[in-house]
């Protein structure tokens, strides 16, 4: 058994990053067993080609524009609805994370199940912060990804606060 | 009657590019390069701990991050004079030539082969005659009969899933498509196979790096690995076996599939040779430094005007002169504007946003136009090719040499090193690039295990910041090519930070004499099939290996198409 938790983004461009924030506070907040791996994927493409490959479950943390959401608004999306999604994919980042998972699929080695929590941003700003609004529902990504978790079986124990 | 053509974005690349052609008697007649977003992250820099830089400005890209990272440290290390012990500078350099590897080896296969190779057409070809082709190209033992057979039933489930994921927006069946369905199912082939070496460079950058895709082991004044020979954590004699057998494995990709591949697909589109040289003034950094102080190189660079071998002359150290002298950059047609007229060098750099239009006359990208001596410049693996072979570096001109020959071979005539000033001449000086990239790694393994056994373990000299003013600049022959980091620094923190990239050397817009960059000359005169399908135009500016630089990555859950073609 082995879970991916992967968060993308640019954290040089306030909310884009929030899927790299969310990853690592709950790596800093919970204890995860050793199949469970986070990483932070940054805007990087291949490079987790690796470590994605063959996963039981990969759960993506990442912005996510939506119509019709508020700053804030939380998504969750997940098999068939990614791979609708890969075929309409809108990012500028054409090396990006749907081509590595078309990659795997070509190859046999996708993971079996993909879920994708996305956040409406508020702002692409060059910042290192994120804006009050994502900001303020940054624990709730994060309890939304520990509940994903929880749902596929990993035992995620709080951390002793420091 | 002219047409124009505006492809916005250009797709399989890291950022966002767009690009305008107008095309008269199916040529191309006019053209524009523009860089659409906005890219601050200098504006982030300033104020902070220098010490702090590298890690921000690997963030500015997800294909580019570790080179980014060193360019960075080499900036404040040449700011403060500061050696780096030579464990440190192997380490690095085993770092910068496997993500070379990584890059040339990602961009060939799952870039830019789709430009040329019809993946459709694959599915109609003979495993065995496929098979045979590849045998009489390498000895390489992934290119049997089984093997071909497997990848054709590959592709023909894949095809048929209808899920076409990377090979979506292909041009499939377009007249400028030429390669027989057997050459198609070959390349296809070594898709899937680059795919796993690809990650025979990445397990090298995470070991060394200590962490991918973001580095975590450099410092200004060395790298954080800390080499120990009997502890578990730290950089041992276990784990850089490791690394050697990621090494070989590349190597072995590299001369019996990469090579021999780019050679024969050369051969095959041997008009591309014709098309797209553009800018023929070029330059590139020396890079692999095997000495503390960064003056002995173990590739050579340097600038060579107008095409001239005879007139190449060197760049020699770290901090170099005659470069630092040279580099100007111009907003007259770019989205932002300067306190006063005319371009400015990077130390003095500014940046402050001035959107307009896109403006055909006017500004019209966020790229700036950086300039060499008041030139145009073109930087990439055929501007480090090029002085390689005016210096005589040997790695290169044995490289070289077997290409041309190879290639040569395929079509029965001599040709010499002029076809590489091309749109396909680039993805060779790509390809003779990573055997000599091959070589740099595996020697800078044995120099760095010999000094170890020597009893040398130091990997970093801890900087000291003076009080008032130090500015320098860090060069780096980047994949893309020569990549520069300027930076001044005041009582210990970043007052000015500018970071002058290989996509903005070839990308930028027409400068300050309205004169048109390295992409949009390279364009000029390229033949156009069909306006309704610019294949030719994706394929002269992804044999550039374009990068923007400031990767976005936002999921969008809009149902919208992503590639506009508009033919006006």
């Amino acid at each position: 058994m082995r879970v991916v938790v992967l968060g993308v983004g640019n954290i040089l461009m306030s909310d884009e990053g929030v899927g790299v924030y969310a990853v690592t506070e709950l790596d800093k907040l919970y204890a995860l067993p050793d199949w469970v791996e986070v990483i932070d994927g940054g805007t990087s493409g291949m490079d987790c080609l690796d470590r994605i490959a063959d996963a039981d479950l990969l759960l993506i943390a990442d912005s996510m524009r939506s119509p019709g959401k508020q700053p804030g608004d939380i998504t969750r999306i997940a098999d068939e609805e990614i791979n609708a999604w890969f075929k309409t994919r809108i990012s500028p980042h054409q090396v990006g994370l749907s081509d590595v998972l078309a990659a795997c699929v070509f190859q046999g080695i996708a993971p079996k199940k993909v879920v994708l929590v996305g956040v409406q941003p508020a702002s692409f700003d060059t910042a290192m912060e994120l804006t009050p609004q994502v900001a303020a529902v940054l624990p709730q990504v994060i309890e939304r990804l520990v509940a994903e978790l929880v749902d596929f079986g990993v035992t995620v124990h709080a951390k002793a606060a420091a | 009657m002219s047409k124009r053509i505006t492809i916005d974005p250009i797709t399989r690349i890291e950022g966002h590019l767009r690009i305008d052609v107008e095309v008269d008697g199916g040529k191309v007649t006019k053209a524009w390069s523009s860089g659409q977003m906005w890219r601050g992250v200098e504006l982030i820099l300033l104020g902070r701990d220098p010490r702090d830089a590298w890690a921000i400005t690997q963030r500015i890209c997800g294909v580019c991050t570790t080179v980014h990272a060193i360019t960075s440290v080499r900036a404040v290390e040449n700011a403060l004079n500061l050696e780096v012990p030579v464990n440190a500078q192997f380490i690095r350099n085993m770092i910068a030539s496997a993500h070379a590897l990584h890059d040339h080896i990602v961009h060939f296969y799952h870039l830019s082969a789709l430009d040329f190779v019809d993946v459709v057409s694959a599915l109609k070809a003979d495993p065995v005659k496929t098979s045979q082709l590849a045998e009489s190209l390498s000895d390489w033992p992934m290119n049997s009969k089984h093997v071909m057979t497997q990848t054709l039933e590959k592709l023909k489930s894949f095809v048929g899933s209808g899920q076409l994921g990377p090979f979506a927006n292909g041009y499939w069946g377009h007249p400028a498509m030429k390669l027989s369905p057997e050459v198609n199912l070959l390349a296809v082939a070594h898709y899937l196979q680059a795919l796993e070496a690809q990650r025979h460079a990445n397990k090298i950058v995470t070991i060394l790096g200590s962490k991918s895709p973001h580095i975590q082991n450099l410092a200004v004044g060395g790298v954080a690995n800390p080499i120990d020979t009997n502890s578990q954590s730290n950089l041992t004699i276990e784990r850089l076996l490791a690394v050697k057998e990621h090494i070989d494995a590349l190597a072995e990709f590299t001369r019996k599939v990469y090579l021999p591949d780019v050679a024969a697909i050369g051969a095959f589109y041997a008009d591309w040779t014709k098309y797209g040289a553009g800018v023929t003034n070029y330059i590139s950094s020396p890079d692999f430094p095997t000495d503390s102080k960064g003056t002995q190189f173990m590739v050579p660079g340097g600038h060579v005007p107008n095409g001239d071998l005879k007139s190449y002359k060197p760049f020699t150290k770290f901090g170099d002169d005659y470069l630092m002298g040279g580099v100007e950059e111009s907003v007259k047609h770019a989205w932002y504007e300067y306190s006063k007229p005319g371009p400015l060098h990077p130390y003095v750099g500014e940046t402050k946003p001035k959107y307009t239009d896109f403006q055909d006359e006017g500004k019209y990208s966020w790229l700036k136009a950086p300039t060499f001596y008041g030139k145009r410049a073109q930087v990439g693996p055929l501007a480090n090719v090029l002085c390689g072979l005016a210096a005589g570096h040997q790695p290169t001109v044995t490289y070289a040499t077997q290409m041309l020959d190879r290639v040569g071979g395929l079509l029965g005539a001599k040709v010499g090193p002029e076809i590489l000033h091309s749109t396909v001449g680039r993805h060779a000086a790509r390809a003779i690039r990573s055997g000599v990239m091959c070589e740099v790694l595996a020697q800078n393994w044995s120099m760095l295990l010999e000094n170890i056994g020597k009893g040398d373990t130091t990997t970093f000299n801890k900087p000291t910041f003076p009080k008032g003013e130090v500015r320098g600049f860090g060069m780096h022959e980047a994949p893309r090519g020569l990549l520069s980091h300027w930076t001044v620094i005041k009582d210990g923190k970043i007052a000015n930070y500018q970071c002058v990239v290989p996509s903005t050397w070839n990308a930028g817009p027409r400068d300050e004499n309205d004169a048109i960059g390295p992409y949009e000359a390279s364009l000029m005169d390229n033949p156009i099939a069909d306006a309704e399908l610019p294949l030719e135009v994706l394929r002269t500016v992804h044999s550039f290996d374009p990068c923007l630089a400031c990767a976005v990555h936002v999921h969008d859950d809009e149902k919208r198409e992503i590639v506009q073609v508009k033919a006006l």
